[in-house]
């Protein structure tokens, strides 16, 4: 065949696919990066079983996993968005606006998030307190608010070990960042009296508009080096800390899980951060993980209803079911899930 | 001190030195060149160590990933377990699942432990079954169900070990950090090295590393390479029908037929730049185009087949019409004195001679292409692929991976047994490029022609 027939033959390849577009028979997932091992341990097991193909499973981000899912409806677009934070109306908004009307929301169980340091260094026993004391810009000291120049975490706290701050945590655009926001930082900087003392300074109009001001304030963190945002996954965070001994890193409780002869886990409020202690909320720094399905894929691209039941089954979500072994927080109210993942229930509107 | 003044001290009149004896200026001059010479080979040398240092580094992470500690179990399949119908019929025996297979070679190793009388200390069965991966069920069935003749009988069947019990052969897992991890204990350890002992357990080649597909982060021993090298073949295939007689004919037309005007100064100054633009570029003009106007399916080699062949196109483009150009005028001159047509001169004459160039550039290209990750990111390749593509063409549409976006994929992980996976992905890679390299200079220094 000549080198022309080819490249003819394979133009009307390319010409026939862009036109026929062959049914899909594989599901296809994208989303977070936290999510993203769950998904991609049940997707496995569900591909093995023999009935269905092995679902592609994509990473990216909580964000561009829910994009992805509002682009539209049709064999083009992703089934299932992973999200390690809860949808925003924008995003549903878009979805509404793109075709995509019917939103089922399925929260799989919990996932904590450890401080840990190295398995060498000392012993450390937080409290939001004093993670914000360690690595807020400004605290409280005599009423006053004042630069944050300590050195050492015994500096910050007066009870931590003497070990250098540096302090490993997320960046801006992974979900986690959110969480270790609201329950860390902004807890320890209520607890600090900063949140007071930004208030008092604030001159916003009302009180609203105060704390808006006394929020930003606290999540304002220093920027002498003391705290360094990682953008990669956790396994940068890790390299940095076997490059650092003295840093501090921030991680998913089963990336830690899976890491436990490299780390050393913090307890916080005097908690050990374990499925366990996540599942009865003891341990206060924790979010649930969520699955965002086009419902009207259902019945369209092969497998997706099974798939949804497979992964909340108790072999997989269940407190003695794969993903716990891995790290995943078994949610307590696991059954209503099933039962709504059955009966194909919508997502209400956000609260 | 590099000026040529001659007006200084020594011109003139006062050469009074031998010239055996240097004068301060060709010292300084020499001294110069010295220095220079020592950067020169600092550099190098600084190069070098770089290098070494790399392959080091990558070599000594990565080739264990092409070992695997197996545990070798004689697993009788029991038919009443397996086929409760009876019938022998695949369909009906694909309802006992991966969990049913799974505890058939857990209670294989049980008894076979105990029928050599090996100390299990005070390990419960359970613990026992951790040291096999989950993977070697789905390889159990998988075989039953090809092969349903196999019921019944008693088969040797070497079964992965858990990514712990391997890392602690190959030393990336100690007593010390067993007794920390909370997926291992120094128990399971010792009962390893007693199996070993034993010679049910062993450490040897694992050629399932090319050729099994992705596993997830509970099983990294199974992880393999397979999905993503027949992506990549797959990818590369597409992008050598398309580029190639796209970007010849574009060369050929341009350096033998087309007016020099404006316009096709133009492209040329296009084709320069497009060889230069940033790959990931290429990505998002793939999505844009073939994903959401064209409506192909994400995640497939024909799209990132197609991405990288517009990303190689200006890249094969240029050294063709090099080729071309190199060819003499003389050639051509003696063909159309002869009465051939100006494409029987081209085809003729002109083309074959420049050939060895245009093949040249064209697996240069090639590599390069296969080496790109970032336009795959944004079409969905940087995925979780486990099912192989048909054979083509359909294949060519179903979802595949690649060898650079496998590798970025296993850095990402979170077990510690995927980091010696993505080093021995990059020695597979590495191979890749060094045989295309070499074929490329093969392929020059034998049919090039100077004249």
């Amino acid at each position: 065949m000549s080198p022309m027939k080819v490249s003819a033959s394979a133009f009307a390849i390319i010409a026939a696919s862009a036109f026929s577009a062959s049914a899909r028979d594989q599901l296809q997932i994208a989303g977070s990066s936290t999510v993203l091992p769950f998904a991609t341990i049940v997707a496995e097991a569900f591909g093995e079983q023999g009935k269905f193909k092995t679902p592609v499973v994509e990473g990216g981000g909580s964000g561009a996993g829910r994009a992805a899912l509002c682009k539209g409806v049709g064999e083009d677009t992703i089934d299932i968005a992973d999200s390690s934070s809860r949808i925003s109306q924008k995003d549903i908004d878009t979805c509404k606006a793109n075709g995509v009307t019917d939103i089922m929301e399925i929260r799989i169980g919990y996932d904590g998030i450890v401080f840990a340091t190295d398995i060498a260094g000392p012993d450390f026993a937080v409290e939001p307190k004093d993670i914000y004391e360690g690595i807020g810009a400004k605290v409280a000291k005599d009423g006053k608010l004042v630069d944050n120049t300590a050195k050492t975490w015994a500096d910050a706290t007066g009870k931590l070990p003497a070990q250098d701050i540096l302090a490993l945590i997320p960046g801006s655009k992974h979900g986690t960042r959110e969480v270790f926001d609201t329950k860390v930082v902004l807890a320890g900087c209520k607890a600090d009296g900063a949140y007071d003392l930004y208030k008092a300074a604030s001159t916003g109009a009302d009180d609203k508009a105060k704390d808006k001001d006394a929020e930003k304030g606290c999540y304002t963190l220093r920027t002498d080096g003391a705290v360094v945002e990682i953008d990669g996954d956790y396994t940068e965070t890790l390299s940095r800390l076997a490059a650092n001994k003295n840093a501090m890193g921030v991680f998913g409780l089963s990336f830690y899980e899976n890491n436990t002869d490299k780390l050393k886990v913090a307890t916080v409020s005097g908690i050990v951060p374990s499925t366990e202690t996540i599942a009865d909320g003891t341990y206060p720094v924790s979010r649930p993980l969520y699955m965002y399905v086009k419902k009207q894929h259902i019945g369209v691209i092969p497998g997706l209803q099974e798939y949804l039941d497979f992964f909340v089954s108790d072999d997989m979500a269940g407190p003695e079911g794969k993903l716990v072994d891995y790290g995943l927080v078994a949610d307590p109210k696991l059954a209503d899930t099933q039962a709504a993942v059955k009966a194909g229930t919508l997502m209400g509107p956000l609260k | 001190m590099t000026t040529l003044d001659m007006t200084g001290e020594n011109a003139g009149t006062g050469r009074s030195k031998s010239l055996f004896t240097a004068d301060k200026r060709t010292a300084a001059r020499n001294a110069a060149e010295r220095r220079f010479r020592a950067y020169g080979v600092v550099a190098i040398t600084l190069a070098i160590l770089a290098l070494v240092w790399l392959l080091i580094s990558i070599f000594s992470t990565g080739l264990p990933a092409f070992k695997q500690t197996f545990i070798d179990i004689p697993v009788t399949l029991d038919a009443a377990v397996l086929d409760k119908a009876g019938h022998g019929n695949p369909d009906e025996m694909a309802s006992v699942s991966t969990i049913g297979y799974g505890k058939l070679i857990a209670k294989a190793l049980s008894a076979e432990i105990a029928a050599r009388g090996i100390d299990t200390g005070k390990m419960k069965p359970r613990d026992v079954a951790e040291m096999i991966s989950e993977e070697s069920a789905a390889t159990l069935r998988n075989m039953v169900l090809a092969n349903p003749k196999l019921l019944g009988s008693t088969i040797q069947f070497p079964a992965l070990a858990n990514g712990r019990i391997d890392g602690y052969f190959k030393g990336r897992v100690t007593m010390a950090t067993a007794a920390l991890d909370k997926n291992t204990s120094p128990e399971k350890l010792a009962l390893a090295d007693r199996l070993v002992a034993a010679g049910m357990m062993q450490t040897r080649l694992n050629l399932g590393f090319l050729t099994m597909p992705d596993a997830s982060d509970q099983r990294p021993e199974a992880a393999g390479l397979g999905v993503a090298i027949l992506g990549s073949l797959y990818m590369m295939f597409i992008v050598l029908v398309l580029a190639l007689p796209i970007g010849v004919a574009a060369s050929v037309y341009l350096e033998e037929f087309a007016p020099k005007n404006r316009w096709t100064d133009l492209i040329e100054v296009n084709i320069s730049n497009l060889a230069a633009v940033p790959s990931i570029v290429y990505g998002i003009l793939g999505l844009a185009i073939f994903i959401n106007f064209g409506g192909l399916p994400r995640s497939t080699a024909i799209v990132g087949g197609l991405v990288l062949a517009l990303m190689t196109l200006p890249r094969i483009i240029i050294p063709t019409r090099a080729a071309l150009k190199a060819v003499p005028p003389s050639i051509r001159d003696a063909a159309l004195g002869v009465g051939a047509s100006r494409l029987q001169t081209v085809m003729h004459h002109v083309l074959p001679l420049a050939m060895p160039g245009v093949l040249t550039g064209t697996i240069i290209g090639l590599a390069q292409a296969l080496g790109e990750t970032a336009p795959l990111l944004l079409i969905g390749m940087v995925a979780f692929v486990r099912d192989f593509p048909k054979a083509p063409p359909m294949g060519l549409l179903d979802p595949a991976s690649a060898l650079p976006v496998q590798i970025f994929n296993w850095t990402q992980r979170g077990d510690p047994g995927f980091v010696e996976r993505a080093s021995g992905a990059i020695i597979v890679l590495l191979v890749f490029l060094i045989v295309m390299n070499t074929a490329a200079i093969i392929l020059r220094r034998k049919y090039e022609r100077r004249w």
